[in-house]
């Protein structure tokens, strides 16, 4: 059970015990201070930026150290530029399954021995796959950093995937699947990436692949993915922590400099144009009885390297990027309808979705969708000045505390490395937000949100709300059944 | 927070491994007052980013709720973000976003908190917020702001418990059956539908004024600060907020469950999943944290001895968790388990009873229990890299103050984990976990 509720959707499970004395009484008098206008904040405080301390390994390895003295740990992440989009056409899925098979097997040690090492230092070594790279990430205490890295070493450099434990994740990821159809918002996310991209383009299946293909894989397959992009010139190692060039540099020669690359570079798979859609439909999935609907609106979006990037942050702001945005201020504050409405433009290296999104209470589902048109319509419009100046605001002034944890900095550094930002994107982050004007906002909305072309995704209860949802006229209503989203419920 | 220089570490690994504990002491330096009103105050300085959060427990969670008005702590800290006396609703938000600050709330069983985080120069904002809704939050409460919260609440339940798969069972059976009628633990914090339709702005009125008391509050501001300045501002804004009596501590009931307690309950899923639970030391008693290296060695990593047994050796299970809630009137241990498609409850239960019995009758090796301390001792270092938010430094030092009256409690509360033996171990397991006072609910698919 979980003991906490909170106003935005976040949970944490640990509760503490009552009251206790006070310990001391400051003396002072009680005048009443002018509280009839909100305190005006001073000159923004300015960032100092984490120096990036470039090296470079005898095998050509980049190196990216950035120092942080506060506390005594270090996080190390081997990027590499690979992710789930490299899936080759059939094998959707095998990035995902190749990076999560790293530590189930590497060096002379097997899965259940590398994970009591990793345990046993107060470690977390992990390894995952994201759409444009794969990550072998190690966050420890530094005073343990000389013990851990021969272990992330083998894990990155040297996997054996023994067949066995290929065999227990493959049916551990039956499973999952299996699972997914039980959330309306995972069966709403995956039909509407389906409905925008279709069955053969790699942004229409799910990060795991299908079931079809996981039955599928063999160690060879692991085996030809990892060669093909675990690779030096392929991969750049960060290290953001409590240590110095000096003296990390020698620990990362000694087990990572030994890595050399095979076989020929790595290629990257094209994609297939999608067509662009031409009119607005209506794609429901029946879950009966549902006391919610899942929504999902949107469109392909933009690449992370279009050039409107920058006027595209500041109109999600306003649409549904904030708490104060259109869209959460309308179905959540105003009526109601909704825990939490939002919009996101997920940019790739090839075009992401652009989407608003809510779960809105089963009897007002046809409301909501018109309140969401209302704002996506709206955002058409020319902005206020006060709503502009408030969202850029918040972009800006706010970036200063992305950058305070080991965490916080390594992931931006990998945004910079997956999407090759330029060297001063940091530095002049701040002031592209605040050159984004009202004609930005307005055009970046008209060219990238076009209400009669967009695909419209709800997961609910068919029975009472496909009637009002007809209704409301916003074009043809096609039934998805989940088998179509997820294909046949797997038979592990 | 400045650590000190890394030559303090002390050797709590075995030598031979080579490998030492990073045993800096754990220290936050702060300052503390108290203003004339009873609002106890923090301060801690941090410098590494322009950032300061403001930070505010409340010592009331759903616990001090009554029968009928369920779930309501948890809708009145949202009415805490619709404006106060000289701030209309909606400037809360907007005017901490025009700032670039994020803030947010949340409500437990025994507490509620706040945070703001804001850049360094706009704290002065951040207060004249938190203290204007400590001071002035009925001067603009209206009927209409507590229908339009307890719609979006309803919805929040709906979204978080109701569509969520096991949702149900988790967050509201597993409570009541833990939990005799009456204890304030029974009802779940989100609370009943019912209830949350019957919350009234009359209860408002009863609750800010039972609860909201500066005196049965605690501030922490943390971050890039000048600790003179900080003061000088945080008496500015909260002295003119009005005293009051502080809230009547919350009476501690007994409760102990007699023997097994079974349900099944039906949901809208693909697998069953097994819930069982005990009631065990309220937070910070002993054997509370012997618990919480219970709930590592029993499920903590692939080695550990049932994640070990039924997700990678047998391979009956797709997922095992266990934990130790650690509470103030009486604190719970649980076990999670869904077992594979073409595997059954009762095989995986058979399995935990035996890994329990084992864990109960036989010592644990130093080994294990080492490596589940080690686990422990890193995650305080990793508590230490943020200042504000949830489970930031604010955060923490307010919970330690609340829980033991020392803001920077954080060296004792890992000397707990460190005094603990192998046979501390096996003697928690034994003792708070028996196999005939227990409940075990079961969920499985709804096949309609």
């Amino acid at each position: 059970m979980t003991g906490t509720s909170e106003r935005r959707g976040r949970l944490m499970r640990r509760a503490f015990l009552g009251l206790l004395p006070v310990l001391a009484v400051a003396t002072l008098s009680a005048q009443a201070p002018d509280r009839s206008k909100p305190p005006a904040p001073g000159p923004a405080p300015t960032l100092k930026l984490p120096q990036i301390q470039k090296r470079q390994l005898s095998n050509g390895l980049a190196v990216w150290i950035v120092e942080l003295h506060e506390v005594p740990v270090a996080q190390v992440n081997l990027i590499v530029m690979a992710g789930t989009a490299d899936d080759p056409a059939g094998k959707y899925g095998i990035a995902s399954l190749t990076t999560a098979m790293l530590s189930e097997g590497a060096g002379t040690r097997g899965s259940l021995e590398i994970a009591d090492a990793v345990d046993f230092l107060g470690a977390d070594l992990g390894a995952a796959s994201a759409v444009d790279s794969s990550a072998v990430r190690l966050h420890v205490p530094v005073a343990r950093l000389a013990d851990a890295l021969p272990l992330m070493a083998d894990v990155a450099l040297r996997p054996t995937f023994p067949k066995d434990e290929l065999e227990r994740l493959r049916q551990q990821r039956l499973t999952s699947l299996l699972q997914s159809r039980d959330d309306a918002a995972t069966i709403a996310s995956l039909a509407f990436s389906r409905v925008l991209y279709g069955p053969s383009h790699r942004f229409g299946t799910a990060t795991m692949g299908t079931g079809d293909t996981i039955k599928a894989f063999t160690v060879d397959d692991l085996r030809g993915f990892y060669s093909a992009m675990f690779r030096p010139d392929n991969a750049t190692l960060l290290i953001v922590g409590d240590v110095t060039p000096d003296s990390v540099m020698p620990l990362i020669e000694r087990n990572f400099g030994p890595w050399r690359a095979a076989g020929p570079n790595p290629t990257h798979p094209q994609f297939p144009p999608v067509p662009p859609r031409t009119s607005r439909q209506v794609y429901l999935i029946d879950k009966p009885n549902a006391p919610q609907s899942q929504i999902r609106i949107g469109a392909i979006g933009v690449p992370r390297s279009t050039p409107d990037y920058f006027p595209i942050q500041v109109a999600n702001t306003l649409l549904g990027g904030s708490f104060s945005s259109r869209l959460n201020m309308n179905l959540r504050e105003t009526h109601g309808y909704t825990y939490g409405a939002s919009s996101t433009f997920d940019m790739r290296i090839q075009p992401g979705p652009f989407f608003a999104a809510a779960g809105v209470q089963t009897d007002k589902t046809a409301e909501s969708l018109t309140e969401f048109f209302k704002e996506l319509n709206g955002i058409l419009q020319p902005v206020p000045a006060d709503e502009l100046s408030r969202a850029k605001n918040y972009v800006a002034l706010r970036f200063p505390g992305g950058f305070e944890t080991t965490g916080d900095i390594s992931r931006r550094l990998e945004e910079v490395l997956t999407y090759r930002l330029p060297d001063d994107y940091f530095s002049r982050y701040v002031a592209s937000i605040n050159a984004v004007t009202s004609n930005d906002v307005q055009r970046v909305a008209r060219t990238y949100v076009q209400p009669d072309k967009l695909a419209v995704i709800v997961v609910g209860d068919r029975k009472v709300i496909e009637p009002r949802i007809n209704s409301l006229n916003l074009g043809p209503i096609n039934i998805l059944t989940i088998d179509e989203i997820f294909g046949p419920a797997p038979k592990p | 927070m400045k650590f000190a220089a890394a030559a303090l570490f002390a050797v709590l690994l075995p030598a031979s491994l080579g490998a030492e504990t990073p045993s800096t002491p754990l220290q936050l330096p702060y300052t503390q007052f108290t203003l004339p009103n009873g609002l106890h105050v923090i301060l801690h300085e941090d410098h590494s980013v322009p950032v300061v959060s403001v930070n505010v427990w409340y010592h009331v969670g759903s616990g001090r709720e009554r029968t009928g008005r369920t779930g309501f702590a948890h809708l009145f800290e949202h009415l805490m973000f619709m404006g106060s006396g000289h701030v209309k609703p909606g400037e809360f938000d907007s005017w901490l976003e025009s700032a670039g600050g994020q803030n947010n709330g949340s409500t437990e069983y025994d507490r509620t908190n706040y945070w703001i985080n804001v850049p360094s120069n706009a704290l002065e904002l951040a207060l004249f917020l938190e203290s204007d809704r400590m001071g002035y939050l009925l001067d603009t409460m209206t009927p209409q702001t507590v229908d339009a919260q307890r719609d979006v609440v309803k919805n929040e339940r709906r979204q978080s418990v109701e569509n969520r798969p096991y949702g149900e069972a988790e967050d509201v059976i597993l409570g009541e059956m833990l939990f005799p009628e009456g204890h304030p633990y029974h009802w779940p914090v989100i609370g009943y539908m019912p209830d949350l339709t019957a919350a009234s702005y009359e209860d408002v009125v009863a609750f800010f004024k039972k609860f909201y008391a500066p005196a049965n509050a605690s501030l922490v501001v943390a971050g890039d600060l000048d600790p003179a300045a900080a003061r000088r501002l945080v008496e500015k804004w909260f002295s003119d907020v009005k005293s009051a009596a502080p809230a009547e501590p919350p009476t501690i009931p007994g409760v102990m469950l007699t023997g097994v307690q079974k349900k099944t309950v039906t949901d809208r899923v693909q697998l069953p999943r097994l819930f069982m639970a005990w009631l065990t030391p309220r937070h910070l008693e002993p054997g509370d944290a012997a618990l919480d290296v219970v709930a590592d060695i029993l499920t903590g990593g692939k080695n550990s001895r049932l994640y070990k047994r039924l997700v990678y050796d047998l391979q009956v299970a797709q997922n095992v968790r266990a934990s130790q809630n650690s509470l103030s009137l009486a604190s719970y241990f649980e076990i999670e388990v869904t077992p594979r498609p073409g595997h059954t409850i009762e095989e995986v239960q058979k399995v935990i009873d035996e890994e329990i019995a084992r864990l109960q009758r036989e010592t644990p090796s130093e080994h294990e229990v080492q490596r589940a301390l080690n686990q422990i001792e890193s995650s305080f270092y990793n508590r230490m890299e943020r200042v504000g938010g949830f489970g930031g430094k604010a955060d923490q030092l307010n919970a330690y103050y609340t829980n033991t009256g020392d803001p920077d409690w954080f060296n004792e509360d890992l000397a707990r984990y460190r005094a603990l033996s192998p046979s501390d171990i096996r003697a928690a397991a034994d003792r708070f976990l028996p196999a005939d006072r227990r409940v075990e609910l079961t969920v499985v698919p709804d096949t309609k």
